[in-house]
């Protein structure tokens, strides 16, 4: 809307709302002012003033014989994630992250490339729907139905054995470091279901992007005598890699903070989340908790610089 | 325009795409079959026997019924004000341009492009730090800030659709920025405000990870599946829940995806 250009010809109007319409129209600035005050005033203290307060508490400390917090600016509680007990949790959360969103790029780019460029019509909404209700139906139950497949009583076990390949579920189940007891106490286990729940995450801006690609670009390709594996290499996927990049912020953010998943199905060893968790209730070091926290929001940061200049954002 | 030579994708592809939707959607059909089945003690697969007499138990539940209200209300309550915040915060971004645009866009999704553990505990601790007790309203407090960006992301997508030349006309014709608001605005907006606020009701009766740190003692539908989930008690009935919440959240998703299914953008591409 052009700001104040003509004269005003119409007498004014009657009425408040009129006084008030015409107020508006020759100051928008107050208009806009008057909308984006509500907003910002919920996000700006609700949401800033609580994310400022964390930040402010992890550097404080505790006194290791009172429990209590101690408010003196320190950087001791910085210090302690630096134990090799706590580092290791990072360490351990961040390989996770890195081996989730790997899988669920490569289990999503087919989907997002046959929706993307194969599906029509109706088959384009049911590739919709098919992607958008695991999304959005529940997080919980979701978890739930992996724990019911996943039990040693379970669907798989049972599949395993009318496949006569229980050895094999068994020699996996017995290495070291991914194997458990039963699929549902190992890191397997927890593996399988982070690729699960943030899989649709990474299939959406993947087929975003590629719905971007034009149809001649590829045409191109095999005219100047390309096979459909060097287009695929040479052309598709580097266009296609802003939205692996956008979705693998969303599968690495969302794995580095989850601590439900790994709580419900995983072993006793600690995830990031659940240490902030485990810390902020029965330890009630809430300082190392907040500490803790700022650890995915510097990871993330990072990412997302990288990722901004690899051009992810165009494809969110 | 894509040409038709490629209509047929090669067979590998087929296969993986299937093979990738089937594993999306088969772990949410286990749930109905486990919610009939007779064994109460284990995840035993295949089901011994299937009975109707769950969703009897379940529904003379009143902790259940109590939970399930308390996520509806909080629901309810996070909604219209998320619908009132986010469609402001789209309105004012996207019809002007001003100093800061992008820092408001930023600040809007913010809360759930971090990971939802900060926001819980960023959020207990100002409590704590504020003294101020649990109740329903700090549910709500949590709740209402994720959920504005779902509406505003709705919201702009169509703003963004919406021509400003239909504003200028209406203005033309005489008519006051009130009634441009309700007879041109609104019925542009108005699906797409529907479609985001469906979704934001989704995403609130849904939530559990920050609600586990705002609520205190009070249940939401969330936590009781939580607890549940970390203890087992009474399975037979988690699997019916677990079924009820299935169906109730794919009602509101339905309806968001054909209110905006015309569109460029449709609601819901990103949670």
């Amino acid at each position: 809307m052009p700001a104040g250009s003509a004269p005003v010809i119409l007498p004014s109007r009657g009425g408040i709302a009129g006084a008030l319409s015409d107020i508006f129209w020759r100051r928008p600035k107050l208009l806009l002012f008057l909308m984006l005050t509500p907003p910002l005033l919920w996000l700006g203290i609700v949401y800033l003033g609580s994310l400022f307060a964390l930040l402010l508490q992890s550097f404080f400390s505790i006194d290791d014989f009172s429990g209590l917090i101690n408010r003196e600016f320190t950087l001791k509680t910085y210090g302690e994630l630096l134990r090799p007990a706590n580092f290791d949790i990072i360490v351990r959360t961040v390989t996770m992250a890195a081996c989730v969103t790997l899988a669920s790029a490569v289990v999503a780019f087919p989907i997002g490339y046959f929706a993307a460029r194969y599906a029509r019509g109706k088959w384009k909404a049911l590739f919709y729907l098919g992607i958008m209700l695991p999304l959005w139906s529940s997080y919980l139950v979701k978890i739930y139905a992996w724990k019911l497949i996943l039990a040693k009583e379970g669907i798989l076990t049972w599949l395993f054995a009318k496949l006569h390949l229980s050895w094999l579920l068994d020699a996996w189940l017995s290495l070291p470091y991914v194997g458990g007891n039963s699929l549902s106490v190992s890191f397997t286990g927890t593996f399988i279901v982070f690729v699960y729940v943030w899989l649709p995450f990474m299939i959406l801006p993947i087929q975003a992007a590629l719905e971007r690609v034009p149809g001649n670009l590829v045409e191109a390709s095999s005219d100047l005598g390309a096979t459909p594996g060097q287009t695929f290499r040479n052309v598709l996927f580097p266009l296609a890699l802003p939205g692996i990049v956008a979705g693998s912020i969303f599968t690495f953010s969302l794995t580095l903070g989850d601590y439900i998943i790994p709580q419900i199905i995983g072993t006793s060893r600690l995830f990031i989340g659940q240490a902030v968790y485990a810390q902020q209730g029965t330890a009630g070091n809430i300082p190392l908790a907040a500490a803790f926290t700022v650890v995915p929001v510097v990871i993330m940061g990072i990412y997302l610089w990288a990722a901004k200049r690899m051009g992810a954002f165009d494809a969110l | 325009m894509r040409s038709d030579r490629h209509q047929s994708a090669p067979l590998g592809l087929k296969i993986a795409a299937a093979a990738g939707l089937l594993f999306l959607h088969l772990p949410i059909l286990l749930i109905f079959v486990y919610a009939f089945t007779m064994e109460e003690k284990s995840y035993q697969w295949p089901p011994p026997g299937l009975t109707t007499q769950w969703l009897a138990v379940a529904w003379n539940r009143p902790d259940v019924w109590s939970a399930l209200g308390l996520s509806v209300k909080v629901a309810a309550v996070s909604t219209a004000i998320a619908m009132v915040l986010g469609t402001l915060c789209a309105a004012a971004v996207s019809q002007t341009k001003f100093f800061g645009r992008e820092v408001i866009s930023l600040l809007v999704i913010l809360p759930i492009a971090l990971p939802g553990i900060i926001t819980g505990i960023a959020l207990r601790s100002a409590f704590s730090l504020a003294e101020i007790p649990f109740s329903f309203w700090t549910i709500i407090l949590g709740h209402a800030t994720f959920c504005v960006v779902v509406v505003y992301n709705n919201a702009v997508a169509r703003f963004r659709r919406t021509s400003g030349s239909l504003i200028e006309a209406s203005m033309d014709l005489g008519a006051d920025g009130f009634q441009t608001f309700r007879y041109v605005i609104l019925p542009n907006i108005g699906t797409a405000l529907l479609a985001g606020g469906m979704l934001a009701f989704a995403l609130s009766f849904d939530e559990v990870i920050v609600t586990t740190f705002t609520a205190g003692q009070q249940q939401t539908l969330p936590i009781w599946m939580l607890e549940e989930l970390v203890r087992p008690r009474q399975r037979p009935v988690t699997n019916v829940v677990a079924m009820v919440v299935v169906l109730v959240t794919f009602l509101p998703i339905l309806a968001a995806y054909y209110l905006t299914r015309d569109g460029d953008q449709v609601a819901g591409s990103g949670k």
